[in-house]
């Protein structure tokens, strides 16, 4: 069964209650909620979440796996075998002493259903298990779900926005609205009679793409900031030998997996990370005035050439209210103080965040957060843009409103460098793409 | 040959009360000895010890010419600056400290960097019967210090991409510090929602996936760290260097 709705919807509460994890002072119940006729409880349902490195509990594979059994008491010989039997059915062919922390975020996910699979449930939950994966690791957790439910029959709830990945996974559809039950069906049924109403609640339905930005004619390109033999890295170089140019009115698309060395190489143009060997150098009209080394430069002189979006939106995060967060770069220029206020009302209009204005960046829900992460970029009007995963795990409707602004900035004349594993961002903003291995 | 974790913590613990009794030179030469003796018999596998033992050996000296420079004065004074005063005393006091930050901190080093923390954490649970909720949740919180190590460069690095980092870098370390908090408060409620979801801390008895053995060679490896450590102790007693460091 696939659960869809908006955000908000109390999807994820929903799966909670159901693995028996909700405390009761966490918030009001009503009415019962029963597994096989009985309250839920560890065990009898398992619940993989949607971070893989908040679901590792211990050091080695075969420990981690074995964690759940443990807190059901069951005895040790059949723990092992209940050990490998979990992980076979996975495919995690890793030996148990195997350390947990170098696994890749798909491993993760299998680890933990592993996990979850050994206590043995009859249902099987899953909350947005595949948002924080790379495309690979996408198919590795929904191949290995697709055995896991032949070999056990297992019941599977898996809550989720995209819905192509689990299609063909899941013979029934239900939509959660903010007033209850939308639709419940089979998934043609369900996708057949309200695709067009999904897609237009943020999710991903196949068939019914999201809205793609108008594009304007744009200035002439101009090459802003080179990269010649360019060694990137923290200590030692993880990435070497990257030959590229950032050019205004461009975009530029840098893909690969996890560990390419896709975020060290955006940091390292963005700069904010020293190259390790190699040339990176800011054209005239990028550095104006300033030496050409953008690691080099104050921290202030980054905020009108260079603008970066972290991957977390929370890294970047530093006043107590929306207002206050959007003010801090136009106030570190020294801006004057109506033309801050103008540029923060400006922004809070155009990314919707006006009613949130005195609201904690922190309490805002992920597509808010993305929003305001870009909009403190905006705030200083950078001539480049550095944006890592600037899409991910978002719903299609702030996907759209991303995207838009984006490519506003790029026909506004901005460049702009994206770490994405986004198919679809790559094919609607990309100039050129560079892809490492 | 494998030692109950637990039997390493305690033996470096018994030898460690024994040595800070006292600060004399004699004991703690006595228990470097026997100690030096053990470690070539038993030779256990330190990978790096140099490295992983390298602030024992730059402690011990440091401390040392300290007290030596600054160590209260007694008998002949064979220097003098400033406040400093080398005296017969001190440079008794020196080597004594030197020899002891050794004999603590080397068998400390070499039990320790052997300890791997799931058997510890099995030690502890199983043999002490520390409370199982605080001992696997020590555990599992843990592996959050690799991740908070990352958050805390992105931190660095977001300051500065958000202009904030020329100056005030004492009050900036201050916020990110608070926003390291919040991070790792959020890191480790998914945490424990995870581990709450595999049915950590539900009344079922637990049982262990991995044997905690206590055997002879845990009671000989007590035994061994009392026995150097009292060893020592007599000899200073009997060379009449006992100073009992209370009183």
């Amino acid at each position: 069964m696939l659960l869809l709705g908006e955000s908000g919807a109390g999807k994820s509460t929903f799966l909670r209650a159901l693995a028996g994890v909700l405390a009761p002072d966490e918030g009001d119940a009503e009415g019962s909620l029963l597994i096989d006729g009985a309250a839920p409880a560890p065990g009898r349902a398992g619940l993989v979440l949607q971070d893989p490195d908040s679901q590792v509990i211990l050091a080695r594979v075969g420990d981690d796996v074995a964690f759940g059994c443990e807190n059901l008491g069951v005895v040790r010989d059949e723990i092992w075998s209940r050990v490998r039997h979990s992980l076979d059915e996975v495919g995690l062919r890793v030996s148990l002493d195997r350390s947990t922390a170098n696994l890749s975020g798909g491993q993760k996910q299998r680890l933990a259903l592993a996990g979850v699979l050994a206590m043995g449930p009859g249902l099987l939950l899953l909350d947005e298990p595949t948002a924080n994966l790379d495309p690979q690791g996408v198919t590795e957790v929904r191949d290995a779900v697709g055995r896991v439910l032949d070999a056990t029959g297992a019941t599977l709830v898996v809550v989720e926005h995209r819905v192509a990945v689990w299609q063909d996974l899941v013979d029934r559809v239900i939509v959660l609205g903010p007033d209850g039950l939308i639709a419940d069906g089979s998934p043609t049924a369900v996708l057949d009679r309200q695709g067009a109403d999904l897609a237009s609640r943020g999710i991903w339905v196949p068939g019914h793409p999201p809205t793609r930005p108008v594009r304007r004619p744009r200035p002439v390109a101009q090459i802003e900031l080179s990269a010649r033999a360019l060694n990137v890295g923290r200590t030692h170089a993880v990435l070497e030998g990257v030959e590229l140019d950032v050019s205004s009115a461009r975009g530029l698309a840098i893909t690969g997996p996890n560990g390419s060395g896709k975020s060290t190489l955006g940091l390292t143009l963005a700069g904010l990370l020293p190259p390790v060997a190699g040339e990176l150098a800011a054209s005239d009209d990028l550095r104006r005035g300033i030496p050409p080394r953008p690691w080099k430069w104050r921290s202030r002189d980054l905020l009108t050439r260079i603008g970066t979006v972290f991957q977390e939106p929370e890294h970047q995060f530093l006043a107590p209210t929306v207002r206050a967060e959007l003010a801090i770069g136009p106030r570190a220029l020294k801006l004057p103080q109506a033309e801050v206020d103008a540029r923060v009302s400006d922004l809070l209009e155009r990314l919707r965040l006006t009613h949130l204005a005195a609201a904690n960046p922190f309490t805002l829900s992920g597509g808010e957060k993305r929003r305001l992460s870009v909009a403190t970029v905006l705030a200083t009007r950078p001539r480049l843009l550095v944006l890592d995963e600037p899409t991910f795990g978002q719903d299609s409707r702030t996907w759209s409103e991303l995207v838009t602004i984006l490519a506003e900035l790029i026909d506004d004349g901005s460049g702009l460098v994206m770490m994405t594993h986004d198919t679809e961002l790559v094919a609607t903003l990309a100039d050129v793409t560079l892809e490492l291995t | 040959m494998s030692v109950n974790p637990v039997a390493k913590l305690g033996a470096a613990l018994l030898l460690s009360l024994c040595l800070i009794l006292t600060i004399d030179w004699v004991s703690a030469a006595v228990a470097l000895g026997l100690e030096l003796l053990l470690f070539l018999a038993l030779r256990p596998a330190v990978s790096g010890f140099w490295r992983r033992t390298a602030a024992v050996w730059i402690a011990a000296p440091l401390t040392a010419v300290t007290i030596a420079l600054y160590g209260q004065p007694s008998g002949t004074v064979y220097a003098e600056f400033l406040f400093a005063r080398v005296s017969e005393g001190s440079v008794t006091l020196a080597i004594a400290t030197f020899l002891r930050v050794l004999a603590i901190g080397l068998p400390a080093v070499v039990l320790f960097v052997t300890i791997d923390p799931t058997e510890l954490a099995d030690g502890l649970a199983q043999r002490v019967h520390l409370p199982v909720r605080f001992v696997l949740g020590a555990l599992a919180g843990m592996r959050l210090v690799g991740l908070f190590l990352d958050d805390w460069k992105y931190l660095a690095l977001a300051r500065r991409a958000r202009g904030v980092a020329d100056r005030g870098r004492v009050r900036r370390l201050g916020g990110q510090a608070f926003a390291l908090l919040v991070l790792s408060i959020r890191r480790g409620s998914a945490l424990a929602t995870a581990m709450e979801a595999r049915g950590f801390g539900s009344s079922t008895p637990r049982s262990w996936a991995r044997d905690s053995p206590w055997r002879a060679r845990e009671w000989a490896a007590l035994g061994t760290g009392l026995a150097v450590g009292l060893t020592a102790i007599a000899a200073a007693i009997a060379a009449g260097t006992w100073n009992f460091i209370v009183g």
